[in-house]
């Protein structure tokens, strides 16, 4: 075994892991200062622009504030479930990021499950919301935990179903291999990418990963005005930090897996001389990220936010169906193709 | 690689904690989960064999017993809400009506 | 390698067991049955069943257990008491036949002889499994969602206030 420990491919591995998820954290904790600065000029004020040229270091003024802060722990808390669900928060958002790939050959693993394996943590991530707000002893948590716990699992149900279109057109699991599916284009100029084949899917995912992630409009578990700060009210310090980081890690993963599904990862024009074309499909799949992290961002400046029996109705009312539907439609096209 | 006794083994061992959990906790929902390791002990063992015989029927055997815990686990513990709504406890030894 | 992983999950998994059956508030029951699931899909993965494993993520500890937990979490209860009821000198009688009955399986078992447990001539791909799935077990396949319909009925009308 120490052989193996030893050997090239492992410390590879470990190499590749440090870079994804160091790189990773520190992507987080700046997506904070995006959303800050592009929901400030929604609203027609500048945002957080005095922390270093145009804000850049304000992430780092929050990390070290989170650092410092003094940690309050609630009386008669659960101590171990206390401290232990900020981490069953953040694991699953780290996680999922093992099996995502970021170029041709840029993923920590590629298994021939890997989709599943996003949602397998996703479906994880249920327990830190619960046992946070359970643990904390508090009625504004618990109210806001068993919220959103009902909610994460309404829709984890849409979110699973939309993309069986995209499984049977790809006919696989890995993701690795549906994204190489969506090479070349159609006619010369229309890239083959499965958004032109599963627009209703696109949309179910799109609603239902916002409703995982608990993002507005259907962030009611962590209303500002009803429930304080929903399930990590009596959270402080580095462990709200962490809360962050995770719905953070949460948002990007779900908004990775929409554009490797639905708009061909890192496929893209390729030009120009060697160098470059190594490093463009990551950059074409940071582009992609990107333009979906603004929307998302728009979506939480703009959008009212959604009562909780209206968010049950349409989750189980109207979008499992749709995604049924959907389903049984692509099935048909697939089957008669 | 490694022996398929040594999967049936701890599959005996885990199903054997299932069963003294089963007799040894009074609260119900404690006896429901110590019927879900033994459940689970069950998947350990077919999974194994289907593994050691190269057919698939073992795994697809593991879907229904997956399936069935999830059914049972739901039905179980709607009936202990409504146990617990008449009695205010789950004990299982305060619900002795019958006896005589 | 392959049997420090074994050893790994194989220790995870009697631990979670006995921490189930040994803890007095059956919330942290729950959480050692969860890790216990997640020991599991490890040992299905040295199996090489790896969409079982990540199918029992999914379902059980991501769906049965959340159930669960939500239930203790409402029903908000004490931790087990201590109290006097007849019956407790059967704790002493069951734990030696239990041990007797896991030495006489065991003593068969370590004689079914060091044979392989996995190779790769039959992988638990997605593809197989469906295969078999949706041709030979087509029929339990469709009785298993029926028995889940009912299942669903039947706790919705158990776990109503008024009928």
């Amino acid at each position: 075994m120490i052989d193996y420990l030893t050997s090239r491919d492992f410390l590879l591995m470990l190499l590749k892991m440090f870079i994804v998820f160091g790189g990773l954290l520190g992507a987080f904790a700046y997506l904070s200062l995006v959303e800050r600065r592009v929901m400030a000029f929604v609203q027609m004020r500048p945002g957080p622009n005095r922390v270093g040229p145009f804000g850049l270091l304000q992430p780092i003024a929050d990390g070290l504030k989170f650092l410092f802060k003094e940690q309050v722990h609630p009386t008669d808390a659960n101590k171990w479930l206390y401290l232990a669900a900020p981490l069953i928060s953040i694991i699953p958002a780290l996680l999922s990021f093992a099996v995502i790939p970021f170029g041709p050959a840029l993923q920590v693993t590629d298994l021939n499950v890997a989709l599943l394996v996003v949602f397998a943590v996703g479906s994880l991530s249920v327990y830190g919301i619960v046992l946070g707000g359970w643990a904390s002893n508090s009625k504004y948590p618990l109210i806001a935990s068993m919220r959103s716990s009902a909610q994460m699992i309404s829709y984890e149900l849409s979110l699973t179903l939309s993309v069986v279109g995209v499984l049977m057109l790809a006919n696989t699991l890995s993701l690795v291999h549906i994204v190489q599916g969506q090479e070349g284009t159609w006619l010369g100029f229309i890239p083959r990418w499965n958004i032109f084949l599963q627009p209703v899917g696109f949309i179910v995912y799109m609603i239902a990963a916002t409703a995982e992630t608990n993002r507005l409009p259907f962030d009611l578990a962590e209303s500002e005005q009803e429930l304080v700060s929903g399930w990590h009210t009596e959270y402080s310090g580095m462990k709200f930090g962490m809360y962050m980081l995770a719905e953070y890690g949460n948002l990007t993963a779900s908004v990775c897996i929409a554009t490797i599904l639905f708009f061909g990862g890192w496929n893209g024009p390729s030009f120009g001389p060697d160098w470059l074309r190594m490093i463009l499909p990551t950059i074409w799949f940071v582009m992609k990220i990107s333009v979906f992290i603004f929307i998302y961002v728009l979506a939480r400046s703009t959008v009212p936010r959604i009562r909780y029996d209206q968010l049950m109705r349409f989750g189980w009312k109207y979008m499992l169906p749709v995604a049924l539907a959907n389903i049984l439609i692509t099935s048909l096209l697939v089957a008669l193709s | 690689m490694i022996p398929l006794n040594w999967f049936l083994i701890l599959s005996a061992v885990l199903f054997l904690i299932g069963v003294l959990g089963f007799f040894i906790k009074r609260n119900i929902i404690a006896l429901l989960l110590s019927v879900e390791i033994m459940l689970n002990a069950v998947n350990l063992t077919f999974v194994a064999f289907s593994s050691r015989i190269h057919q698939i029927s073992g795994q697809i055997f593991v879907f229904f017993v997956l399936v069935v815990a999830a059914a049972e686990a739901a039905v179980g513990l709607a009936l202990i809400i409504a146990m617990f709504r008449n009695r205010e406890t789950l004990n299982v030894d305060r619900s002795n009506l019958l006896k005589w | 390698m392959i049997q420090a992983l074994f050893v790994l999950f194989a220790a995870l998994a009697v631990g979670a067991a006995i921490n189930v059956v040994v803890q007095k508030h059956v919330l942290y029951s729950a959480l050692s049955l969860i890790v216990l699931l997640v020991a599991m899909s490890g040992l299905f993965i040295l199996l090489e069943a790896d969409f079982l494993a990540v199918i029992n993520i999914i379902v059980y500890a991501g769906a049965i257990m959340v159930l669960f937990v939500f239930v203790i979490m409402l029903l908000n209860l004490p931790e087990d008491e201590d109290g006097t009821d007849r019956l407790r000198w059967l704790k002493f009688v069951g734990i030696p036949m239990g041990l007797f009955l896991l030495f006489m399986v065991l003593a068969t078992l370590w004689q079914t002889g060091a044979d392989n447990a996995a190779t790769t001539q039959m992988p638990g791909t997605p593809q197989a499994i469906g295969q078999a799935l949706f041709t030979d077990y087509l029929l339990p396949f469709e009785v298993t969602s029926l028995l889940i319909l009912i299942a669903l009925m039947g706790a919705v009308v158990f776990a109503k206030r008024e009928l």
